[in-house]
């Protein structure tokens, strides 16, 4: 017992000293969706994933607070029993509608929506094939299953043939399970090629588009939209905690079956449904992310802006241009110590290490939003010219 | 011509141990050596163990199995497992 937890507390030992740590920073102060204060400092925040920088609207806080006095602080129980309040029902019919989907389904965080969907959707007989580089909560969503579990390679799709030719017939109980814009170096998943092999072979897909919704596609529905094949796509996976600036995950398809899952989720039943507030805000945030499309035309100006000049300074970048902008460090020492440095100069930004980086190397991960200035884009940009 | 479906246990053990030699740091690789205490393999290295075999034997292996594998000879019996199955 409690080795596990000592051996963490080594390795953390081992990576860091005494000064402040990236994996436990405290923003003392949110000033705003782009500003807060870190270790006394005015920073600006340049890792949150607020894409559309919607956090402090005027119109998301309203509605929250209009919630909090009339529906209360909290549900204090489970979508099934006591927690599905007029506001969540809504909330699934505007996802439903907003993705041109028959049914959604919200989840009380975006790591329980994968949780849900991955253990419920398959069973003992069928077979998930995950991209090497899916979230946690994908992985943690197949180990709460009990179907076979298959990894390919990462945006390989030669590699994901092979494993689906593999299966032979069973290829039509296979759940091919990818995500819209990686979490950690910021490259869409080559859609089209995937759908194509889904359809070749009969599978199922699944897209999580927790860091893509709201921020890729003609109207914000994600890479699918994006890349033309939203109807290959049988389940649609998203998140509130990042273009929606609050927290609550969720699922939306036409397959009758979703509403089914309610029933047989245990990541969605045993677990207190998101709070009124929560909701609210919500609806109100994709009610903008659809009447304000210079939100996404903002953020991808950001995006390129931040991309160009650190590609300019010769930093090696993740494969492509999005709003996360990964800047690969050869080890983690490097990483925490260029990590500390832009913290001084007012920047904070992701430190991301092994397993989560790649080749035991580290990253810098910034995201950036709709909210950041192209001032503070430069400001972002010269901390970390200071350092090269 | 002899497959992979001919190999003996004795056999698969043999390829194993070479899978892991690159992780094993010179460590001595036997039979009930733990891949975790011993070999001290973490989980991505874990990961590339199985793109090895998966690329050596020519087949999928599910992530499933890791969670019946502790030494080398539990590894060595779960690729035997899957090479019988196909």
């Amino acid at each position: 017992m409690l080795d596990n937890l000592r051996a963490v507390a080594t390795a953390r030992r081992a990576l860091l000293d005494e000064g402040v740590s990236p994996f436990g920073t405290v923003v003392e102060k949110v000033i705003s969706a782009t500003e807060g204060v870190i270790d006394g400092r005015r920073t600006i925040l340049a890792g949150t994933n607020n894409y559309l920088g919607l956090t402090f609207d005027p119109v998301c806080i309203e509605a929250a607070c209009a919630a909090l006095r009339e529906e209360g602080t909290g549900t204090t129980g489970s979508r099934m029993a006591n927690g599905t309040f007029a506001a969540h029902a809504a909330l699934e019919r505007e996802l439903a509608a907003f993705f041109r989907r028959r049914e959604a389904i919200v989840f009380s965080t975006g790591y329980l929506a994968n949780l849900g969907m991955l253990s419920a959707l398959t069973g003992r007989d069928d077979v998930i094939l995950i991209d090497a580089d899916c979230h946690a909560s994908i992985y943690d969503g197949c180990r709460l299953g009990t179907a076979e579990i298959i990894r390919f390679r990462h945006n390989n799709v030669e590699d994901l043939d092979t494993r689906l030719k593999r299966l032979g017939e069973r290829s039509t109980r296979a759940l091919i399970v990818v995500e819209g814009i990686y979490s950690m170096l910021g490259d869409r998943a080559p859609l089209v090629s995937i759908a194509d092999l889904k359809h070749q072979y009969g599978a199922y897909l699944l897209v999580d588009e927790a860091h893509s919704f709201g921020v890729l596609g003609a109207h914000g529905r994600g890479l699918a939209e994006e890349a033309g094949v939203e109807e290959a796509v049988d389940f649609v996976v998203g998140t509130f905690s990042k273009s929606l600036g609050t927290i609550g995950g969720f699922s939306a398809s036409d397959h009758p079956e979703l509403d089914s899952l309610r029933y047989a989720s245990r990541p969605y039943l045993f677990t207190a449904s998101p709070s009124p507030s929560v909701v609210a805000s919500a609806r109100a945030a994709l009610a903008l992310l659809q009447a304000r499309p210079e939100l996404r035309k903002r953020l991808w100006e950001n995006a390129h802006h931040l991309y160009g000049r650190l590609s300019a300074l010769g930093f090696s970048l993740g494969p492509e241009a999005s709003p996360i902008v990964a800047v690969m460090m050869k080890s983690p020492e490097d990483g925490l110590v260029f990590w500390r440095s832009l913290l001084a100069q007012g920047v904070y930004v992701n430190l991301v290490v092994p397993p989560a980086a790649p080749n035991g190397g580290s990253l810098l991960r910034c995201s950036v939003g709709a909210a950041h200035t192209p001032e503070q884009i430069e400001r972002i940009a010269g901390a970390f010219a200071a350092l090269r | 011509m002899p497959t992979y479906r001919d190999m003996t246990y004795r056999d698969i053990l043999t390829q194993t141990c070479e899978l892991l030699e690159p992780f094993a740091k010179g460590r001595r690789l036997e039979e009930e050596t733990d891949l975790l205490t011993h070999v001290g393999l973490d989980s991505l290295q874990a990961m590339e163990v199985l793109l090895a075999a998966e690329g050596r034997f020519d087949m999928s292996i599910p992530l499933n199995v890791l969670a019946e594998v502790r030494t080398v000879g539990d590894l060595a019996e779960q690729l035997q497992q899957l090479i019988e199955r196909r």
